[in-house]
């Protein structure tokens, strides 16, 4: 298992970054061209998501996206640097699973409970227009569930896992399909 | 690479012109500009996306308020765009029956003068 991992500041611009280089990531884990575009999008809609979360609530704070080339299927879990250290990864017990591409965007702002849908990120005057205040839901006007939705839609496999530091959005890929 | 923005009139319509990608940070810039467009009344636009390279929700969202303003004023904002990578994401997202979406900018307007 091979471990990039690429620490931002919670900026629009670095967005950007992180998805090049989980793009340029992927295709040298050998990734499918056509899953390259997935990997893309849905990189950059957790990061999106993430940066909005720390503008709202925690700017100075960074967010920390995990390349790893080649965790054992369903081994998505624990703490990153261990597993990054755990070079096995033998997670449920299946001995030669899939090999997955696999890409962790970790924020450290609050996470929300599952009944306070669409309250936790609330724009409040550190907008992204000069000028104005970000409207409800961000950039866009949408709920940040809706990058959400998206990346559920383009990744393979995905975990959302809010802790006491923050949420953790895992998102996976198996790499033989690439092939 | 960035994002860039031109328009223009065609017929009784104006053809905003998107390049490059519409991310997070790239956005508001497009945001701006419609706004821009509706404030100065036009209200039949069509964004031709043909030479834009990503797209992810946050671009959508901003799509979708131009298309709230536009409408306010019964007006349409319709989408020119073949790239199945771009077209994915409206698909996902359910908006491909929110949008017109076409494959050439006349076709765009060829629809709405025949509505």
């Amino acid at each position: 298992m091979a471990l990039v991992q690429l620490t931002i500041s919670a900026l629009p611009a670095h967005v950007r970054t992180a998805r090049l280089m989980a793009t340029a990531v992927a295709r040298r884990a050998g990734i499918a061209e056509s899953a390259l575009d997935e990997i893309r999008l849905a990189v950059g809609e957790a990061c999106s998501r993430a940066v909005e979360a720390h503008r709202a609530h925690c700017p100075g704070r960074p967010i920390t996206v995990e390349l790893i080339d080649g965790t054992a299927d369903g081994a998505a879990g624990g703490a990153p640097a261990q597993r990054a250290a755990d070079t096995a990864a033998p997670s449920n017990g299946h001995a030669g699973a899939a090999r997955r591409f696999e890409v962790v965007v970790t924020d450290r702002a609050p996470a929300k409970e599952p009944d306070a849908a669409g309250t936790d990120h609330e724009f409040t005057g550190t907008g992204l227009y000069p000028g104005e205040t970000t409207p409800p839901g961000g950039v866009s006007g949408l709920s940040p569930d809706v990058g959400l939705a998206v990346i559920v839609g383009l990744a393979d496999e995905v975990r959302i896992e809010p802790g006491d530091e923050g949420t953790a959005v895992r998102m996976s890929w198996p790499l033989e399909a690439a092939a | 690479m960035d994002l860039k923005l031109d328009h223009h009139t065609q017929d009784d319509t104006e053809i905003v012109v998107v390049e490059g990608e519409i991310d997070v940070y790239t956005a508001p810039r497009l945001r701006e500009l419609l706004i821009d467009l509706v404030n100065k009344g036009n209200f039949h636009l069509v964004v031709n996306m043909e030479k834009v390279e990503f797209l992810d929700s946050t671009g959508l969202g901003v799509l979708v308020g131009g298309l709230k303003r536009v409408r306010a004023h019964d007006g349409t904002l319709d989408l020119v765009c073949t790239q199945e990578r771009i077209l994915k994401i409206f698909r996902i997202t359910g908006l491909t029956k929110v949008f017109g979406i076409y494959e050439s900018v006349q076709e765009a307007i060829d629809k709405r003068a025949s509505k």
